[in-house]
């Protein structure tokens, strides 16, 4: 028996098919691009529409980026400008130790396993330039220093793993020192956005955003329109007809949300939820079509292009004669508003301090800033019993809640959507607690990585959310993940779908349209997706 | 004794074995980290190799039902295949196990065709993971349609292009 | 390779006084001219740092929240994690920079298939951080003995919980073991944790040996070697007192730990050890979360470009009006034309 032919032994076998990465240091190891881990190239047109430098076709894949001539000198003094600007970037370059407490926190490095995705190694990249040009010690020791030459390899290198973060801050959460990764990748593509590396999937967004108000480009009459297709399909559920208005002046609130919830799945029904409660609470508010985008694809960018882009909100705010603004649900648009729109922009004087006309409360937090958080709104009218709800039509869900990372450890909301959820559905399971709210997974697609060309990459990054589903999902049955933002509503279905197939996605806002007893309502027979409730399934044939 | 009786016997030599020879697929400076964090949530790839691996050959040591094996494969796979291997890397682990089995067990004491049928088994096994990881690989692509098609789902339904739009991908 | 390198440094560190003070007898230089050198580059060089990153403006305030925001008035609001005031961003930053509270969330229980508890390596991240940390403190303290005549009672006071053990004679200090003992655990960590053994520059051993070598040092010339204690404070009162003098018959075991403790203090400016001053202006830990409720300046916030709405409603005229949408401006009205006017709008 013993002479039969052997097969190679396993570790022959691994060997032949060279699996290891070569043990060099990092510095030494160059980048290898790697098919779904990057997006396009951004077309010239887009750089073009907003005037950002060196629009060109180019593509990641090729040798030659077609850099400018003196792209060095660019980065360098870009590099230079902006260590003078911001602190959090002159002083995360400095003050690292290196102790490796952020190394497995992120959810691209445990979900790929590439050292280079360690945050402590992603800031690396751009430390080893800053010694190099910047400290003393670099130009003196070199290498020994940890300092390195400034190549177009070591552009590419930024590019590669600057898109390959999420700017999601819960390695922040870890650091002794609170060194910000974010912060570090925002540097990392606003010097590379100097020589033209935009990615397509942002490009894109932020020429639309920049022109036609939105991240799609949706003209005015598309917007109202799309609204009122919402409007047919809530008047089938409900038998009541909501007629939202459009860039209405003397309204008492503007509207602003993502404009993802206006066209696209499974945002649209949240974006019903919040049409059937402003109508049922009468509010005085309007949308507008060109402060018709929460999000922000300009953050990706640049910090410039951003403020370009958040213009419109007090602007339009100002126009139309408001006193306050109302957000609906999304992640980094609240990060924005809450941490930036203010310095940018504001303060906006012209607005009144934010009270709710329904419960009178004041929205204290809000007084300088003049902008709700729609689950603040919301959380206040259920607390004061001002809407009536019926919780029983989410019973066919089981709900777990993803705190999404901008609205996590850049905002502190952590509360106000649970307290919604729990009052409008009766089956809620929390994650465990090493992967929800400050500790929050990101959904790997966030800061505009949720393009289709990166699907590796996305799955990737998303599998430590999607884990921690799959075990409430088999747990606890869960079937719905809700959340409170537009990317997580348009890319963590995709997630599911490869990790997850049985859990479907949702905003609050769609639970609550659910829940919501409408005055004059007919009988209920169909959810907002315009699926038979629990227990209705026959009553619907009889219409 | 028979070879299910040694693969009970070695079942914890075997294991370790083979996941170590799978986690030497990823990066050194991650095998430590793999290997070593316990946290399921905190380490999910690691875990998750762990788990299927476990679970793949208490199967085989019982009743081999390639059904109730599926889904740990299944698993493992689902990572692998979104990962920086080439679809020979991904698989490969399914292969490994019969050179490990083959040093681990003592050959004398088992007669061939009681070798020859784990070898089939695993031949299935591996048959079974090719299934798999295409049904990953196609998954992506369908979900980078779909997500578009989600995406601009009011737009389509207003232009009454989501029909064609679903036909156009069918036919693809 | 970098940990050899940095090797190789501290062993030259090492030579250069045993040589200098030992064989050359230069005892002026390294009792009096290098350590006042090197006070003097810690002094300028810290104070540099702290001053230009202190210059640098924080143009936006981005706290990382780690707990639910001062909102609605009956929702818990974390104090600590998500601080809304300056009190609250004291403690904050309190508890970060005594108890290295962030570095303490590393610390968790895993739960292993089986329930079966099992504990991260990162705890131990955090002890040692702590123990070193807290060790040098003392052992820092406790030197100023050195440099006040007569010691101060408080000191005294910290040398008696610190020999609390009551072992040999003189009393054997656990502090300095316990430095000797966190700084080889953060040494072992950075070459057997490959994560770490990845990321490590030899900036980052080169201040483990040096300090290494500095309790080394320490602890033989107190347990073993028998340093003339009088003549030593004699040099360092002379040295605090800006009279400094040297005295004959100290010996060079001496001058060798001064010579580390010098080099210490004139690179700690220019290396990372710099984050004992860095962590308290982190705009991530050190700034309120109440961006929404106070406005905050950027000082260099200029104009940018932006798309007007009158330039928005200039293209979107037509198609608002046609929609109902109301508008600033009607338009004029256009003569012939008409027909052949666009072929998309509204279906």
């Amino acid at each position: 028996m013993s002479k039969q032919p052997k097969p190679p032994k396993p570790d022959e076998l691994a060997k032949s098919i060279e699996y290891k990465t070569p043990e060099t240091q990092w510095m030494e190891t160059p980048v290898k691009f790697k098919p779904g881990m990057w997006c396009y190239g951004s077309r010239p047109k887009y750089l073009e529409e907003v005037g950002m430098p060196n629009p060109r076709e180019w593509s990641p894949a090729d040798d030659d980026w077609k850099l400018p001539e003196n792209w060095k000198e660019i980065v360098l003094d870009g590099m230079k400008d902006r260590l003078g600007k911001y602190r959090t970037f002159k002083l995360f370059m400095d003050i690292c130790v290196r102790c490796g407490a952020c190394a497995d926190k992120c959810h691209f490095y445990i979900g790929s396993g590439d050292p280079k995705n360690m945050p402590v190694l992603r800031a690396e990249l751009m430390r080893s330039v800053y010694r190099k040009y910047f400290t003393t010690g670099g130009k003196l020791f070199g290498k020994t220093a940890g300092a390195r030459e400034l190549t177009e390899d070591v552009i590419k290198e930024w590019w590669y793993y600057y898109y390959q973060c999420t700017e999601c801050r819960r390695c922040s959460v870890f650091c002794p020192y609170g060194i910000d990764t974010a912060e570090i990748t925002i540097m990392g593509r606003e010097l590379t956005n100097l020589l033209g590396l935009q990615t397509d999937w942002i490009g894109g967004p932020v020429a639309n955003c920049y022109h036609k108000g939105n991240h799609l480009g949706l003209e005015p009459h598309t917007i109202q329109s799309n609204i009122e297709m919402m409007c047919d399909d809530i008047e089938e559920i409900t038998g009541i007809r909501i007629e939202p208005t459009f860039n209405r002046k003397g309204a008492e609130i503007l509207f602003v949300t993502p404009s993802g919830d206006l066209f696209g799945l499974p945002g649209i029904y949240t974006c019903m939820g919040y049409l059937m409660l402003f109508h049922e609470l009468g509010l005085d508010y309007t949308w507008s079509t060109y402060a018709s985008e929460g999000g922000n694809f300009g953050f990706f960018t640049s910090n410039e292009m951003a403020k370009r882009l958040h213009y419109k909100i007090y602007a339009e705010a100002k126009r139309l004669g408001v006193k306050w603004i109302l957000g609906g649900e999304c992640g980094h648009m609240w990060r924005l508003v809450h941490q930036y729109l203010n310095t940018w922009w504001g303060p906006p004087d012209f607005l009144e301090v934010p009270k709710s006309p329904i419960t009178g409360t004041v929205f204290e937090n809000a007084k300088s800033t003049k902008m709700v958080h729609v689950t603040e709104f919301t959380a206040d009218l259920i607390k004061h019993g001002k809407i009536k709800l019926d919780p029983s039509r989410n019973d066919h869900l089981k709900i777990t809640f993803h705190d999404s990372c901008n609205t996590s450890r850049g905002m502190g909301i952590f509360e106000e959507p649970r307290y919604i959820i729990k009052h409008v559905a009766r089956h809620f399971y929390e994650m465990p607690e090493n992967t929800i709210r400050e500790k929050t997974f990101c959904c790997g697609s966030g800061s505009g990585l949720n393009a289709g060309e990166n699907m590796e990459l996305r799955m990737r990054g998303g599998f430590p959310r999607a884990n921690a589903v799959r075990y409430v999902h088999e747990k606890y049955g869960v079937n719905m993940l809700a959340n409170i933002c537009a990317i997580d509503r348009a890319a963590l279905p995709t997630l599911m779908q490869y990790w997850v197939p049985e859990v479907d996605v949702c905003g609050v806002h769609e639970l609550v349209g659910n829940a919501l007893v409408m005055t004059g309502e007919k009988k209920r027979t169909m959810d907002l997706r315009l699926e038979p409730l629990p227990g209705m399934e026959d009553e619907e044939e009889e219409e | 004794m028979g070879i299910r009786e040694q693969l009970k016997e070695n079942r914890e030599k075997i294991l370790s074995r083979w996941f170590e020879s799978i986690l030497k697929t990823y990066p050194a400076e991650t095998v430590r980290f793999l290997k070593k964090t316990k946290d399921q949530f905190h380490n999910p790839v690691g875990q998750t190799i762990k788990e299927g691996i476990e679970g793949i050959l208490f199967e085989l040591t019982g009743e081999g039902e390639i059904e109730k094996i599926t889904p740990f494969l299944d698993r493992i796979i689902r990572i692998r295949a979104i990962q920086d291997f080439t679809p020979s890397e991904a698989v490969a682990f399914i292969f490994q196990l019969k050179g490990i089995i083959r040093e681990e067990i003592d050959l004398d004491r088992i007669g061939s065709e009681e070798l020859l049928g784990l070898d089939k088994k695993i031949d299935e096994l591996a048959l079974k993971t090719f299934d798999i990881y295409m049904g990953c690989r196609e998954k992506l692509y369908e979900l980078k349609a779909t997500e578009l098609r989600n995406w601009t789902y009011k737009l389509l339904e207003r232009a009454n292009l989501l029909k064609e739009f679903e036909e156009n991908f069918k036919s693809k | 390779m970098g940990a050899l390198l940095s090797f190789g440094a501290v062993v030259v560190l090492l030579l250069i006084p045993a040589i200098g003070a030992g064989a050359l007898k230069l005892h002026s230089l390294f009792g009096v001219v290098i350590p006042y050198l090197a006070v003097i580059v810690f002094l300028v060089g810290l104070i540099n740092r702290v001053i230009g990153w202190g210059k640098v403006p924080v143009p936006f305030k981005i706290p990382t929240t780690c707990g639910q925001q001062k909102s609605l008035p009956w929702i818990k609001h974390s104090r600590l994690e998500s601080p809304a005031t300056g009190g609250e961003v004291f403690l904050r930053m309190v508890l970060e920079v005594l108890f290295f509270r962030s570095l303490f969330r590393n610390l968790r229980t895993e739960k292993a298939p089986g329930d079966r508890v099992v504990y991260g390596s990162s705890k131990w991240l955090w002890v040692a951080g702590l123990a070193f940390h807290y060790s040098f403190l003392i052992v820092f303290l406790r030197h100023l003995r050195f440099f006040k005549q007569p010691t101060p009672k408080i000191i005294g006071i910290i040398e008696s919980f610190d020999g609390f053990l009551q072992i040999g004679s003189p009393h054997l200090l656990v502090t300095g073991l316990v430095l000797f003992g966190a700084v080889f655990y953060l040494f072992l960590r950075r070459i057997f944790v490959p994560q770490v053994r990845y990321i490590s520059l030899p900036a980052d051993y080169f201040p483990l040996f040096l300090i290494m070598a500095i309790a080394g040092t320490g602890m033989l010339m107190r347990y073993f070697l028998r340093v003339d204690i009088i003549k030593v404070k004699e040099l360092t009162m002379g040295l605090a007192t800006f009279h400094p003098k040297v005295p004959e018959g100290i010996s060079v075991i001496f001058y060798i730990h001064l010579f580390l403790v010098s080099t210490l203090f004139a690179y700690f400016p220019f290396s990372k050890m710099v984050h004992l001053g860095g962590v308290f202006l982190s705009p991530t830990r050190n700034l309120a979360n109440n961006t929404r409720m106070v406005h905050h300046p950027n000082p260099w916030n200029y104009p940018v470009k932006v798309h007007t709405y009158e330039e928005y409603e200039e293209e979107f005229r037509d198609k608002m009006i046609a929609a109902g949408i109301p508008v600033e401006k009607q338009p004029e009205p256009r003569e012939e034309e008409q027909p052949t006017e666009e072929s998309e709008g509204k279906e």
